[in-house]
């Protein structure tokens, strides 16, 4: 399949239609899509409506965005107008959202073409896309084995070739753990740096919308069209998006990147291996490298734990069979919301609102959810001295490579050790990328993760860049 | 009403009021009572999944204001939630301040020079509105509800007092000059009757100098009748449990109008665990100087303050000049009386068309300008409209504005001529020459005779002052 | 260290959070949840009473909108989306008590 970029570049000069781009993407998708469950829900009729809207301005010689023509694929948490939006959960199927989250309204101003919303663990909440109530998406690189999660979905439409870009949300490792299973890329942007207005919340003070490609110049490109302030987000971040694109190709010459002994720590040896052939390849483009350690790192596990399921807790009340979605009838409205919640949600959704509500509760408050904060801003510190001594930090985004369905489903917290590496840039809301660096068993990929600070997204994507070239993709 | 010898209550008061603002707390809908069920609503204030909250910066001028008002402390403050499942509540939780109140501390002094303490005044966020279907229309018994969420986000600030009011008429007392100040600060309309001021009131009772006995919180308190009535059974109600041997338990009380009685909602063992947290959607409010000196400097002058320099423009005044004069004070009326005043109408006429007229038509206030109440009440003065006419004027103006000249010529209300008068005088004269003879020798009640004939010949137009002048100047 | 997990602090929780459990969900949510917990003991250990929580990653503060009326959802879109409706609002089976 083509990359963003070069649609875009043909749709702007007419060598191709975005017409023709989509339908190529909808064959794509029902070549695989049977066997693979990676959409939920087509909008042929929406998405031909916008390729044609976009064949149109260029034919006028009227000017089309960045994204022109591309087409691309939509994790099922984002609302968009009309668009089934069930973020993988029973209790929200056929609802179709009145209104637009505020990065589907960019994307249509940059000429993107929403193809349609993509499988996920429900409500975000998991690792491997198993938690989805409407069945597990398959890697497409092995189909007996897990895209990684939540965005399972989005992740693998881009490696099955369906669409060259696809949204992703990133809590604790949500876009850079299924890039890293399925072989592409995934950023998790800078919290703020991308608007969370239409993305339904599981951890508001985490959650980040991000992209994920095959290359790096095309999420650039993506992160670009959808990054910048946004009122109707509180916590967005007051400044214009970032020049991203005009900074891939900057290198890492006189860059200090430190690989980070907790950011492998635990990881397969073929894992660590890459992560040290990466290393050395950013030295060899002219990075001095460092070796560091930051051991409040194991801390982010526990204190994420708590975090996101006392927020997800409080973000998910409102699914009670008043207001939209599924209602389970019973005698009085108490008891029709405990019926609606516990018909509607699946045991991992269940799991994590227990652990919430208990870690908020009275007498329960200061032990969990108020020492986890504190551990955060110990964590954000302790972050804060290793970029005096580094502008980079290199690490795994996962323990292993894509593992096998139902490996880790009986044993929560066997899952939950997978995001070890991922959950820290959340807690820090700092940004990372997963970069794909050579492969491991079964020759499936591996991922390296680059981690900066707060708005470093030009120099981690110009650093995941020299990866992809030393990685053989020029 | 007084309890038995020897007891006192402690009462304290959380006032909730509406913010006047154009929008909602956290998004664009418009701040509209009495709309049409569910039009004033979008993703935000209907809870819909992905929908963020934005702060009104006109509710934070509004709050920082009653805060001034009530000598608070202005300080950096932070949002949480308040977790507790309702249906008209479409999160399933409720914005409110929590730990860091936007206003802590300050304090209001009653008329009768009582100083009540107040704790805080939050900023929080209304719920969504209830009618309930079968059974008597209240939520007991009823079969099924419908829920509106036209309220829902609506900004809402609650005032906290002190545990510092002794008597039922003081805490009515303290509630009416709170909402003469929320509506002085333009943050309320202060109607309770459509729910914008709200009340819950703590009751305890005590022996005098003992420790604070164990306290009950009333809600359901619709005006200021209820409150006064409502705090009297509770306090008369715990003092006969104590009396009897029995224990006051701590619970949440309903106060049934109709009843005129209180009766348990919630034991504290039934009570909610809230699992209050930080509102992560929201960041921290830290209003600086600039910001606070702004809404400091359009704060108009408070009912207290206002209240004095009234009445020493009365000097003198009888007790019903007195409640005039709260009456004028408490919805806001002493401009137009100070106007006039100022204009040269006798502050007594000033004051009393103000508490009755310009009060009973106080919806209409908008359409009457300050010039044409004291133009009207010159008129009135100078004889040129009789009392009646005047008030008519008045609420003419009120009804559908104008000038009292034109208003009063399009009534028919042009004063008769003084030739006119003296003609019609001594018409009477001569066709009632026995009245007019004791008149005469000094029976000055046959004046009052002598105006009723002319206002039956004039409809009314004539002046009563004026016809008098004219007797005297024939006797 | 906070005291470890119990059954009935697990259907106290499931009450609150409006969930009902079967019995054997009660046993296995005692026992993950109490692993999870378990695990986040490795937290009480350090000493941060000086620590300041961190709620947000980034110290943004007074963050407002103009008061400015902006269009609200068509009412028919609004209700489309109800599980029941009546007479322009959203219909909902009796409500055992007033709000707490
Ligand atoms: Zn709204």
């Amino acid at each position: 399949m083509k990359s963003a970029a070069r649609i875009a570049r043909e749709v702007q000069s007419g060598e191709t239609t975005a017409t023709a781009e989509l339908e190529a993407s909808f064959a794509a998708i029902s070549r695989r899509n049977g066997e693979l469950n990676v959409f939920l829900h087509v909008d042929q009729e929406g998405a031909r409506d916008q390729a044609a809207h976009i064949d149109a301005r260029v034919a006028r010689g009227e000017p089309v965005g960045a994204l022109a023509g591309v087409p691309i694929a939509i994790k099922d948490n984002l609302c968009q107008i009309g668009v089934p939006t069930t973020c993988s959960s029973k209790i929200l199927e056929g609802w179709r959202p009145p209104y637009n989250a505020t990065v589907i309204d960019r994307l249509a101003l940059a000429g993107a073409v929403c193809v349609g919303k993509t499988n996920l663990d429900e409500f975000a909440m998991g690792s491997s896309t198993e938690n989805s109530a409407f069945g597990p998406t398959r890697n497409p690189l092995d189909p007996s084995r897990v895209p990684g999660g939540s965005s399972g979905g989005s992740a693998a439409a881009v490696a099955a070739d369906m669409t060259p870009i696809a949204l992703g949300s990133d809590t604790g490792g949500s876009i850079r753990q299924p890039a890293a299973l399925c072989g592409i890329v995934g950023v998790k942007p800078t919290y703020g740096l991308v608007s969370r207005y239409g993305l339904i919340a599981f951890a508001s003070s985490l959650d980040q919308v991000g992209p994920l490609a095959k290359t790096v110049l095309d999420s650039a490109l993506l992160l670009e069209a959808i990054a910048g302030h946004d009122p109707r987000d509180s916590t967005s971040l007051p400044e214009p998006s970032p020049s991203l694109v005009a900074h891939v190709e900057d290198g890492v010459a006189g860059l200090r990147v430190a690989l980070v002994h907790e950011l492998v720590e635990g990881a397969d040896p073929e894992v660590l291996e890459a992560v040290e052939r990466a290393t050395a390849a950013l030295a060899d483009a002219g990075a001095t490298v460092v070796q560091l350690s930051i051991p409040e790192i194991r801390l982010a596990l526990s204190a994420y734990y708590l975090i996101a399921p006392a927020e997800a807790s409080s973000n998910l009340a409102r699914f009670d069979g008043v207001r939209y979605g599924l209602r389970v009838d019973a005698k009085n409205v108490t008891a029709m919301m405990e019926a609606t919640r516990t018909a509607g949600f699946g045991a991992e959704v269940k799991r994590r609102i227990m652990l919430g509500t208990y870690a908020l509760s009275a007498g329960y408050y200061d032990a969990y959810y108020g020492q986890a904060l504190k551990v955060r801003t110990h964590m954000i510190d302790a972050f804060a001295r290793a970029y005096r001594e580094a502008d980079l930090l290199i690490g795994a985004t996962t323990p292993s490579v894509a593992f096998a369905f139902g490996e880790k489903t009986t044993n929560p917290m066997a899952m939950y050790l997978s995001d070890v590496f991922t959950i820290p840039t959340n807690l820090a809301g700092e940004a990372a990328v997963s970069v794909p660096f050579g492969t491991g068993e079964g020759g499936l990929p591996i991922g390296v993760q680059l981690l900066g600070p707060g708005r470093s997204e030009a120099r981690l994507l110009a650093a995941a860049r020299v990866l992809e070239i030393a990685d053989g993709r020029p | 009403m007084s309890l038995p010898h020897g007891w006192e209550m402690v009462v304290g008061l959380e006032v909730h009021t509406e913010l006047q603002t154009a929008t909602k707390m956290f998004c664009g809908c418009a701040n509209a009572f009495g709309a049409v069920p569910n039009t004033s609503v979008c993703p935000v204030c209907l809870g819909l999944p992905g929908a963020l909250p934005v702060l009104n910066e006109r509710a934070i001028d509004l709050a920082m204001a009653i805060g001034m008002a009530l000598h608070s402390t202005i300080s950096p403050s932070t949002f949480h939630r308040k977790n507790y499942f309702y249906p008209d509540m479409p999160k399933d939780f409720q914005i409110s301040q929590y730990d860091l109140p936007i206003n802590a501390g300050g304090y209001l002094d009653l008329p009768d020079s009582t100083r009540v303490t107040i704790e805080r005044a939050h900023l929080e966020e209304d719920t969504g509105k209830s009618t309930h279907l079968g059974g008597s229309g209240r939520i007991h018994g009823a079969d099924r509800s419908l829920v509106d969420y036209n309220r829902s986000g609506v900004p809402l600030v609650e005032i906290v007092s002190g545990p510092d009011i002794r008597s039922s008429t003081q805490a009515r007392l303290y509630a009416s000059e709170l909402r003469a100040i929320l509506v002085a600060t333009g943050a309320s309309d202060g109607r309770m009757e459509e729910g914008s001021m709200r009340i819950d009131a703590n009751v305890s009772v005590r022996h005098a100098d003992e420790p604070f006995g164990t306290r009950c919180e009333i809600k359901n308190l619709n005006s200021l009748r209820s409150l006064q009535r409502a705090i009297d059974y509770e306090a008369l109600r715990q003092v006969e449990l104590l009396e009897g041997g029995g224990r006051v338990r701590q619970e949440t009380r309903h106060w049934d109008e109709n009843l005129g009685a209180t009766s348990t909602m919630r034991t504290k063992e039934e009570a909610e665990d809230y699992r209050y947290f930080r509102e992560p959607d929201l960041v921290d409010l830290a209003p600086d100087i600039a910001w606070q000196d702004r809404v400091r400097a359009g704060l108009p002058p408070m009912p207290a303050e206002r209240r004095a320099t009234l009445s020493a423009r009365l000097v003198g005044a009888n007790d019903a000049q007195l409640d005039a004069l709260e009456v004028v004070i408490d919805l806001g009326l002493d401009p137009f009386v100070h106007h006039a005043i100022d204009a040269g109408v006798d502050p007594g006429l000033a004051l009393a068309r103000g508490a009755n007229e310009l009060a009973a038509g106080l919806e209409d206030i908008a359409r009457l300008n300050r010039d044409a109440f004291s133009a009207t009440l010159l008129m009135e003065q100078r004889g040129e409209l009789s009392s009646t006419q005047a008030k008519t004027v008045l609420g003419e103006l009120l009804a559908h504005g104008g000038e009292p000249g034109t208003v009063a010529a399009a009534k028919g209300f042009e004063q008769l001529s003084a030739d006119t008068l003296g003609t019609t005088v001594a018409e009477l004269l001569a066709q009632f020459p026995s009245e007019w003879e004791r008149y005469r020798d000094g029976d000055e009640k046959l004046a009052q005779f002598f105006i009723g004939q002319v206002m039956r010949i004039t409809n009314g137009q004539a002046n009563g002052k004026a016809v008098v002048a004219e007797l005297r100047a024939r006797r | 260290m906070a005291p470890p997990l119990r059954r009935e602090d697990v259907a106290h929780v499931a009450r609150l959070a409006r969930l009902t459990l079967s019995e054997a969900e009660l046993d296995m949510f005692t026992e993950q949840l109490g692993q999870v917990l378990e695990h986040a003991n490795d937290m009480s250990a350090l000493a941060l009473d000086d620590v300041v929580a961190t709620a947000h990653p980034f110290g943004l503060t007074n963050v407002v909108r103009e008061d400015v009326v902006t269009a609200s959802l068509e009412r028919a879109r609004v209700l489309e989306m109800a599980p029941d409706a009546q007479d322009g609002r959203f219909a909902v089976p009796q409500i055992m008590g007033d709000a707490p």
